[in-house]
């Protein structure tokens, strides 16, 4: 496993849309994603951050290919998205190991998965002690921690070479020594295979401490509010001013930083800015029947305006799309 | 970290050190507990000879000699083994956790004794003393085990058939919508009916009674399996589906090596579930269609009033079912291994 050139593939992720029927209306539709369009170089490590339901998680399964879109493309170097696939690994908050397994046999699953367990035997040795449990193989996952676990899934998600690593905020549930030090340890496995990795976090901190980019996104519906670009050198201090500085941006962006950051005029025009922190002006709500999770951060943008109408309306599920759905700007 | 690889490694020296920390150094209480364990048996066994011993003088020696012998050798064998357990441990546990439990059937049998041959409470010939069905037992001792030997194979004739085809169902039904559309209506429907009602319909369609008793057992079996295993599959993870397929797993892969591993706690809930109707079905068909077996035997001798012998025949039953219970709980430990720990039943 030595430093090579990129294992990784780019990624572009174009104009998608996802609806959603609601859980107790089918005939309502909650809008997931209006329209998102990213995309990532080969070897590159891009965050996504944004508050919850802003459809991070959405986003990521779409790549994956366990959903489909309703419209847009997806792109993997030049061959298109239609299913799950072996080069696209996949690593979720919750480890999801299989504990009928012992650590070695969750780590070859893909080998036995894909049918070359015969040919890359050897490799899983490699993983073991790529990621340092190598005196574990034969235990079952409840016999680790939480942090093993994550290293478990990481290695399972490796041994298949993917071209993408998507990670679903994989280092969310662990407490925040064991999160800093596997931060380091998903730089070190990033840094030795340079395999496109697509990280979704609602950790700021670890955004910017990682990526070399960082998509911000908001909710209701989904949509890129604005992607940065984190220039420093790795690693990375966490208070050095640079860090903070980023840092404050961003929470600027997302609506966390107080008062002053309710000013209209960093947001561009047409946005829905998310305000999670819920602002006395946002007692003009939209009417009942709308998807309260979609809606209850409702702002006085014109894009929100017209999703109201399009949900009192209710019509036809499609004009949420037609008027909503349309990208920023 | 370590303290886990102790709890993999070597949980056999962490129970060992535990029972030797109950045996206790430390508890003052503990040397008379031990003295009380270690005497149970013997004392159990002691008393029940002389009761014996007492009851049968007025009886016809050959009758109740091997009865004798059978206490005697419990008395034996419980001084023996209190006498042997300082050198080996794991006789020690073993005595430790079933002194008691043998003294309280010792006594059992003796009160039983008391209240049939002893006091003559209840009427002969439906309840003959221990020493009554001992005798019965050994003198019968071929035809049982003959009839023991048939029932097994019906039993695991019937059984591994209700398997097979109820493992193929239910994964199919806790598959594929299709299945599932068409197939659990059946299931809801026909399942309920208890296999022994379908009895007279069996012995119409089926070559020979021992076709059908086998027929009737499967169809026992078959419900439980079928409905734990559908339920187990569906209930997989979608998580783990979901893990599956990003690593390149194909249909296959998911169904043998996600969905079924994923629902083998469910499905051996339906093996021990299939089992019990499998034992009662067994003993209905022996009694009705089949010419031999167990079930047969205790119809047979009831019918010449032989209740010694029906009382035999029920030892034998008790200890032949519960040997193959215990086999299927061994089973399972092996297949479910990577549930320790995690879950208790």
């Amino acid at each position: 496993m030595s430093a090579s050139a990129s294992e990784g593939s780019s990624l572009r992720v174009l104009g998608v849309v996802k609806e959603f029927p609601s859980p107790d209306n089918a005939n309502v539709r909650t809008l997931a994603l209006a329209g998102v369009t990213v995309s990532v170089a080969a070897g590159e490590l891009v965050s996504i951050v944004g508050p919850s339901g802003c459809g991070k998680s959405t986003l990521l399964r779409l790549i994956a290919g366990l959903d489909s879109p309703n419209s847009g493309e997806l792109w993997i170097g030049d061959v298109p998205i239609i299913a799950p696939s072996a080069e696209r690994g996949l690593v979720f908050q919750d480890p999801n190991l299989f504990p009928w397994l012992t650590v070695r046999r969750n780590i070859q699953a893909g080998l036995v998965a894909r049918g070359v367990l015969q040919e890359k035997r050897h490799e899983v040795d490699e993983f073991l002690r790529l990621v340092g449990l190598d005196a574990f193989a034969n235990a079952f996952p409840h016999h680790l921690s939480g942090g093993m676990s994550q290293r478990v899934a990481l290695a399972r998600a490796l041994i298949n070479h993917p071209k993408v690593l998507l990670l679903d905020e994989p280092l969310g549930a662990l407490d925040a020594f064991t999160r800093m030090r596997m931060q380091d340890e998903v730089l070190r496995l990033w840094q030795a295979r340079r395999t496109t990795m697509l990280l979704v976090t609602h950790d700021i901190d670890e955004a910017i401490y990682m990526s070399d980019r960082i998509v911000i996104m908001t909710p209701s519906p989904g949509r890129i509010e604005r992607t940065i670009s984190v220039a420093q050198d790795r690693p990375r201090q966490r208070s050095s001013p640079e860090f903070l500085r980023l840092r404050g941006e961003i929470l600027e962006l997302l609506h966390f930083a107080g008062n002053a950051t309710r000013d209209r005029s960093t947001v561009s025009p047409g946005v829905s800015p998310d305000a999670a922190d819920g602002s006395p002006g946002d007692d003009r709500k939209p009417p009942e029947q709308a998807d309260p999770a979609m809606v209850k951060q409702n702002t006085q943008s014109g894009a929100v305006h017209s999703l109201r109408e399009a949900l009192s309306s209710r019509k036809n599920s499609t004009s949420l799309l037609r008027h909503s759905g349309l990208p920023p700007g | 970290m370590n303290t886990s690889v102790q709890e993999t490694n070597e949980p056999v020296q962490m129970a060992e050190e535990k029972t030797a920390r109950a045996v206790g150094i430390n508890s003052p209480a503990a040397p008379r507990a031990r003295v009380r364990t270690l005497l149970a048996i013997p004392v159990a066994a002691s008393v029940a000879l002389v009761v014996h011993l007492f009851v049968s003088k007025n009886q016809p020696a050959p009758e109740t000699y091997s009865y004798s012998v059978f206490l005697g050798s419990i008395l034996l064998s419980g001084v023996l083994a209190a006498a042997g357990q300082s050198f080996s441990s794991h006789l020690m546990r073993w005595m430790r956790h079933m002194g008691p439990i043998i003294a309280a059937a010792v006594s059992l049998a003796c009160f039983w004794e008391v209240i049939t041959s002893g006091l003559r409470l209840l009427p002969l010939p439906y309840f003959p003393g221990p020493a009554g069905v001992l005798q019965s037992l050994i003198d019968d001792r071929a035809l049982l085990l003959d009839s023991a030997w048939n029932s097994l194979k019906l039993l695991l004739a019937g059984y591994a058939l209700g398997v097979a085809v109820a493992l193929v169902t239910g994964v199919c039904i806790g598959w594929f919508n299709q299945a599932r559309y068409w197939g659990m209506p059946l299931l809801k429907v026909v399942g309920p009916i208890p296999a022994t009602a379908w009895i007279p319909l069996a012995m119409v369609l089926s070559p020979s009674p021992r076709f059908s008793a086998i027929g009737i057992i499967a169809l026992a079996v078959w419900f439980p399996v079928t409905m734990l295993t559908a339920s187990g599959i569906s209930n997989t993870r979608a998580s783990y589906l979901d893990v599956a397929r990003t690593l390149g797993a194909r249909e296959p892969y998911l169904v043998l090596r996600v969905a079924i591993p994923a629902a083998m706690p469910s499905i051996f809930i339906g093996l021990f579930m299939g089992l019990g109707a499998a034992f009662l079905t067994l003993v209905v068909a022996e009694t009705v269609g089949v010419k031999s077996g167990l079930g047969w035997y205790v119809a047979w001798k009831q019918g010449w009033a032989e209740y010694g012998k029906v009382y035999a025949a029920l030892v034998i039953m008790a200890a032949f079912f519960s040997t193959i219970m215990t086999l299927l709980f061994k089973v399972r430990d092996r297949v479910l291994v990577w549930q320790k720990g995690v879950i208790k039943w």
